[in-house]
C-alpha cells in the first residue's frame, strides 16, 4: 500500500529541501495548545537551518519558544495576522531587525495564492489524517473543527508536510485537506494539549456593564434595517459580543426572523442560533469551542469554509462580502472611527486584525462594541495608536455611555434615535469617558519600526514604533 | 491629625481597583506606586492620594499603591480606608 508517512519530523524536513533564507508556514486552530510550531521550530534549529521566514495565520503565548529562534538567527521575519501579548511584547521592544508583517485573515491567502508571500513549507497541524495526507480537524483526540487557515497554504506551499497524532487507514472521508496537496505525513503522540486547543465553553459576560453593551447592540441591530429574512451575521467570541449574539437571538425568534448563514470563528452559542433556526448555515473557518467542533463534524449545515472563501480581497468573491453585520471589538476607537485591535494603550503588541478589517470591509453595518473606558484608559480617543482598521468601514460604536454613529452614515443615525436609542457624537463621548478617567498623558513611542500593519488591499496602513523602556 | 500606628490595607488587585498599604513613617509622607496606567496617570494619581491623605489628617506615613487602573474616585476611597484602619484611635 502506498504511503506518505516518514518516520520523524526532522526526516520530513530533509526531504522538503528546506533551506537558510526560506519560508515556512502555520496555521492557528490549535490556538494556545498549539505543539506543532514549537516542535518543527526546534527540530529546523536542530538541523542548524538559519534567517528562515515564519508565516502564521496566528500566534500565541504558547509560541514563546520563537523568541529564542529570533535571537538566535533561526528566525529573522515574522509574518501573521495575530500575535498574542508575551511574543508581542518583546517584539514591541525590538526584539526584531525586520518589522514584522501583520496581514489580515484574507489578505493572507490572497497574498500566498498571488504569489506574493510564497511559502516553500507548510506544516499542517491535522487532528486526523490517513497515509496518504488526507487530514480533518473533525475528528481525533486533538480534534479541532474546521481547519479553514491551513487550506491556502497547502493549496500554495511548494511542498506540504502533515503531522498528525491520530493516524487513520486510508481513505480518511470527510476531509478539510485532500491527499492531491501533501507530499509527507508524520505521526506524532500529540499535536497539542486539548486543554488549549478549545475552550470547553465559552462564556456570556455577566458584567452589568457588558449586558448593557449587549442589549444595546442586539437593539442597534433590530433597529438597523437589516434584520429581515436572510439575515447574516457573525460575532467575536469575546464576553459582551457573545451576551449580544443572545439577545440578537431573543429578538430574531420573536420576530420570526428567518436567518441566512452564521460566520467566523463559530462558538456554541452560533451553533444555538442554528439549531433554535435562526440561520440556515453556519460557515466556519475556526471553531472555538467543543460544542461548535461537535457541531461540524455532525451538522451538514454547518460547513467548513477556507481563509480564501472566508475572507480574501482577491477571489472572485469572498463570504465577507455577503455578510449583513459583524459585532467587532477594538482595544482603541479615535473620533474618525479609526480601530486599534494591535497594540494596547501603551503602545505594545497584543493582537492583531484576524478577519476585523476583512469582515468590517464587507458588512453592511460593522459595529464596535466597547466599553467607555478599560482600567481607566478611555476607548475613545483622537488618534488611535495603531490603525488596524481604516474609520471608514466602521459604521458605529457601542459603549453603556451611549451608541455614537460615524457620519458617514446618517441613515442609521435616524433609526436609531427613532427607536429611543441613546446615540451620541463620538466627540461628546470621549468627553463623557474622559470626565470620569481623566485626559489620559499622550505617550511617546519608539523611533524604531518594529511591525508593518499590511491593509486587506496589500497597501501600508500603519507602521508600530518600539516601545522605548520607561 | 491622624496618627498611623499600624499597618493597613484596603482594596483588591483586580482590574479597575487598587490595592493601597499604609504603614507608620517617622516623618513626611512616602508613597510607592506601582500602576498600569502610570505612564498615562501617574502625576494625576499621586497628586490624588496625596489629597487624600491631607483631607485625612495624615502628615506621616508610607504607602505602597498597586493600581489596577482605579477610577480616581475608587482611588481616594482605597487611601481613606487604608487610612481608618491605620489610624490609632479606630
Amino acid at each position: 500500500m502506498s504511503t506518505k508517512v516518514v518516520k520523524s519530523i526532522r526526516e520530513a524536513i530533509g526531504l522538503s529541501g528546506l533551506k537558510d533564507g526560506m519560508t515556512v508556514s502555520f496555521h492557528h486552530h490549535l490556538r494556545n495548545g498549539d505543539h506543532v510550531l514549537n516542535i518543527v521550530m526546534a527540530e529546523i534549529a536542530g538541523l542548524g537551518i538559519r534567517d528562515l521566514t515564519v508565516n502564521a495565520s496566528s500566534l500565541f503565548d504558547i509560541h514563546q519558544p520563537l523568541a529564542d529562534h529570533i535571537r538566535n538567527g533561526v528566525v529573522t521575519a515574522i509574518q501573521t495576522d495575530y500575535m498574542a501579548a508575551g511574543l508581542g511584547k518583546a517584539i514591541s521592544r525590538g526584539l526584531m531587525e525586520k518589522p514584522v508583517q501583520f496581514r489580515t485573515h484574507g489578505g493572507r491567502p490572497s497574498d500566498i495564492a498571488s504569489g506574493n508571500t510564497p511559502i516553500d513549507v507548510a506544516f499542517i497541524a491535522a487532528p486526523s489524517a490517513d497515509p496518504m495526507g488526507n487530514c480533518s480537524g473533525k475528528y481525533g483526540k486533538s480534534a479541532c473543527g474546521s481547519l479553514g487557515y491551513a487550506i491556502p497554504d497547502a493549496m500554495y506551499a511548494r511542498h506540504v508536510v502533515v503531522i498528525t497524532d491520530n493516524l487513520v487507514p486510508y481513505p480518511l472521508l470527510d476531509w478539510s485537506i485532500p491527499e492531491i496537496y501533501v507530499d509527507a505525513v508524520v505521526s506524532v503522540d500529540a499535536i497539542g494539549d486539548p486543554a488549549g486547543i478549545v475552550s470547553g465553553t465559552t462564556r456570556i459576560t455577566r458584567d452589568p456593564v457588558g449586558l448593557v453593551m449587549a442589549s444595546y447592540a442586539a437593539r442597534v441591530i433590530e433597529h438597523s434595517g437589516l434584520l429581515a429574512d436572510g439575515f447574516s451575521f457573525q460575532t467575536g467570541a469575546g464576553g459582551a459580543s457573545l451576551a449580544a449574539a443572545g439577545f440578537l437571538k431573543d429578538i430574531m425568534l420573536a420576530k420570526g426572523v428567518q436567518g441566512s448563514f452564521g460566520l467566523g470563528g463559530i462558538t456554541g452559542y452560533m451553533v444555538d442560533m442554528l439549531q433554535a433556526g435562526c440561520f440556515q448555515s453556519l460557515l466556519d473557518v475556526q471553531c472555538f469551542d467543543l460544542k461548535a467542533v461537535e457541531s461540524i463534524r455532525s451538522d451538514p449545515r454547518h460547513q467548513e469554509i477556507s481563509a480564501l472563501h472566508y475572507a480574501s480581497p482577491t477571489q472572485r468573491s469572498a463570504v465577507v462580502d455577503s455578510l449583513d453585520v459583524v459585532i467587532l471589538g477594538a482595544t482603541e476607537i479615535d473620533t474618525d472611527f479609526n480601530v486599534n485591535v494591535h497594540t494596547d494603550s501603551n503602545g505594545y503588541i497584543m493582537g492583531g486584525s484576524g478577519g476585523h478589517s476583512d469582515t468590517a470591509a464587507g458588512a453592511k453595518l460593522a459595529m464596535i462594541i466597547a466599553p467607555m473606558f478599560r482600567a481607566r484608559l478611555p476607548i475613545v480617543t483622537d488618534r488611535v495608536t495603531c490603525i488596524s482598521t481604516p474609520g471608514r468601514d466602521i459604521d458605529v460604536l457601542v459603549t453603556q455611555g451611549g451608541i455614537a454613529v460615524n457620519p458617514k452614515n446618517g441613515e442609521l443615525c435616524r433609526r436609531l434615535r427613532d427607536a429611543g436609542l441613546p446615540v451620541i457624537d463620538i466627540h461628546d463621548l470621549k468627553a463623557k469617558a474622559e470626565s470620569m478617567t481623566g485626559t489620559p498623558r499622550r505617550l511617546t513611542k519608539g523611533d524604531r519600526p518594529v511591525a508593518q500593519v499590511i491593509g486587506r488591499d496589500g497597501g501600508l496602513l500603519d507602521t508600530i514604533y518600539n516601545v522605548p523602556e520607561a | 491629625m491622624a496618627e498611623i500606628v499600624r499597618v493597613a490595607s484596603a482594596g483588591t488587585l483586580e482590574s479597575s481597583d487598587a490595592y493601597v498599604e499604609i504603614e507608620p513613617a517617622d516623618e513626611g509622607i512616602e508613597i510607592q506606586l506601582e500602576s498600569v496606567v502610570k505612564a498615562q496617570f501617574g502625576e494625576a494619581i499621586e497628586q490624588a492620594v496625596r489629597e487624600t491623605l491631607a483631607s485625612c489628617g495624615v502628615e506621616r506615613a508610607r504607602l505602597t499603591i498597586s493600581d489596577r487602573g482605579a477610577l480616581e474616585c475608587v482611588l481616594r476611597a482605597r487611601v481613606e480606608t487604608a487610612v481608618l484602619r491605620g489610624r490609632g484611635e479606630s
